[in-house]
């Protein structure tokens, strides 16, 4: 009997060694004992498919087809992106707009909202002051150029709602990232960041000019 | 004949018994440790065919979740970015590693780089990335802390009943959605803090996390 222990004893050992801890880092994909139902004949986004001759089961746009984002809340304008002060920063007669879009609504909302986007997407390149050294420019990034050349700071709203649209330069599109609504909200908060490192003690308002020792 | 069986053969029914019993709970433990997500797919790490370093980009380079996962607010699927999204820095840094030729060849020809799923949910679950974001329930809670690993690797097991842990006491982990891709914050005050802060959060957004089956399953 002590032998069938010892044997039990040593299979037990020999189970642990060859199946190791949890835990343990591997490269090898995990086994499926049972595997249920967990492998279904249906496509989840960005995954697979022999069906497509490009693998993908996502299939991309057709050439020439609009994005269709009608509500039947929103204005005209949302339907076939028809607005081109919203979707394409230009006035009635095709020129880069100044100022914002009448379908934007600046608020301190959207200035928030416009903050959160600006760090996720545009500080590690531009910086948090938008000065042009975000962290990447310690990586080899090329010149990024600082909002608050006269050049940037007067360019049109509508000029820069182009720019994060379409890039620039050795800058890329942001569109699949930022929305257009978004977009102008950046936009708004860029125009903080400006007023922000050329303000004078006139543009503090009396009554936090004394927190500021000014008076 | 009185020779036949040995004098401990007496025992060797009892003995049997206890060794039944004794094989049987070692193979409980055994299943029970072996035969479970926690062992199959925690720690699995595949070879990807960029050795992409979420401890340089999201860790060193402070990089937002968002920047590359850039749906996740709005879409049940957190989507693996493009390869635009690569070359937006990449065009300018390393620009002739080798390492990164399959994100060129995939800008230039438009076909997808086969990046390697690890975080698998099961195809009869439909888990949404953006109501769990948009309720201050962190990348960290499901996927450990992503910003310090060279290479990732699934940490958490994503069994039912990991999520119903979570679901069952949701203050134990909801945070301030402003801080949902902050990986390495914890309630500054402690664990008794946080629970108090996470009960104040169901309150006031009304979370209710469902526990019935059609909740995640249809």
């Amino acid at each position: 009997m002590r032998y069938v222990y010892f044997a039990t004893f040593f299979i037990a050992i020999l189970t642990v060694s060859v199946l190791g801890f949890r835990g343990t880092l591997s490269t090898k994909p995990p086994l499926e004992l049972i595997p249920d139902m967990d492998h279904q004949a249906k496509y989840k986004p960005q995954a697979e498919s022999p069906f497509f001759a490009d693998g993908r089961a996502d299939r991309p746009l057709p050439a020439g087809v609009v994005a269709y984002g009608r509500s039947s809340t929103a204005a005209d304008g949302v339907f076939l992106a028809a607005d081109d002060a919203l979707y394409q920063g230009k006035n009635a007669s095709g020129e880069w707009l100044h100022g914002f879009p009448p379908a934007v609504k600046v608020d301190a909302r959207f200035m928030a909202r416009g903050q959160d986007r600006y760090t996720i997407y545009c500080a590690p390149c531009h910086g948090a002051l938008g000065d042009g050294n975000g962290i990447t420019k310690q990586y080899g990034m090329g010149a990024t150029p600082s909002y608050h050349d006269v050049r940037l700071r007067q360019m049109a709203e509508g000029e820069i709602y182009n720019t994060i649209t379409n890039g620039k330069g050795n800058m890329l599109s942001y569109a699949d990232k930022i929305t257009p609504e978004d977009r102008w909200a950046v936009i708004a908060y860029v125009r903080a960041l400006q007023r922000a490192q050329n303000g004078t003690a006139a543009d503090v308002p009396p009554s936090h000019q004394s927190e500021l020792g000014l008076k | 004949m009185s020779n036949l069986f040995p004098k401990s053969a007496n025992k060797l029914p009892l003995q049997i018994l206890v060794y039944l019993f004794f094989v049987g709970g070692l193979a409980t433990a055994g299943i029970t440790y072996y035969a479970t997500n926690s062992y199959a797919n925690v720690g699995y790490a595949p070879v990807q065919p960029v050795p992409f370093s979420h401890a340089l980009h999201a860790g060193q380079l402070g990089l937002d979740c968002r920047y590359c996962h850039s749906n996740v607010e709005k879409s049940g699927h957190a989507n693996v970015p493009t390869a635009q999204t690569c070359m937006n820095c990449h065009n300018q840094i390393k620009v002739d590693s080798p390492l990164l030729a399959p994100v060129r060849d995939s800008y230039a020809s438009g076909d997808p780089v086969p990046w390697i799923k690890i975080h698998q949910a099961p195809d009869y679950v439909y888990f949404n990335h953006s109501v769990h974001v948009a309720r201050g329930v962190s990348c960290v809670s499901c996927h450990g802390a992503i910003n310090q690993m060279d290479v990732v690797h699934q940490d958490k097991s994503l069994t039912m009943s990991f999520c119903l842990d979570c679901h069952r006491a949701p203050e134990k982990f909801i945070r301030d959605p402003k801080l949902v891709t902050n990986l390495d914050w914890k309630h500054p005050e402690g664990e008794s803090a946080q629970v108090e802060q996470g009960k104040k959060f169901v309150h006031d957004w009304n979370v209710k996390p469902p526990q019935s089956c059609s909740g995640c399953h249809r």
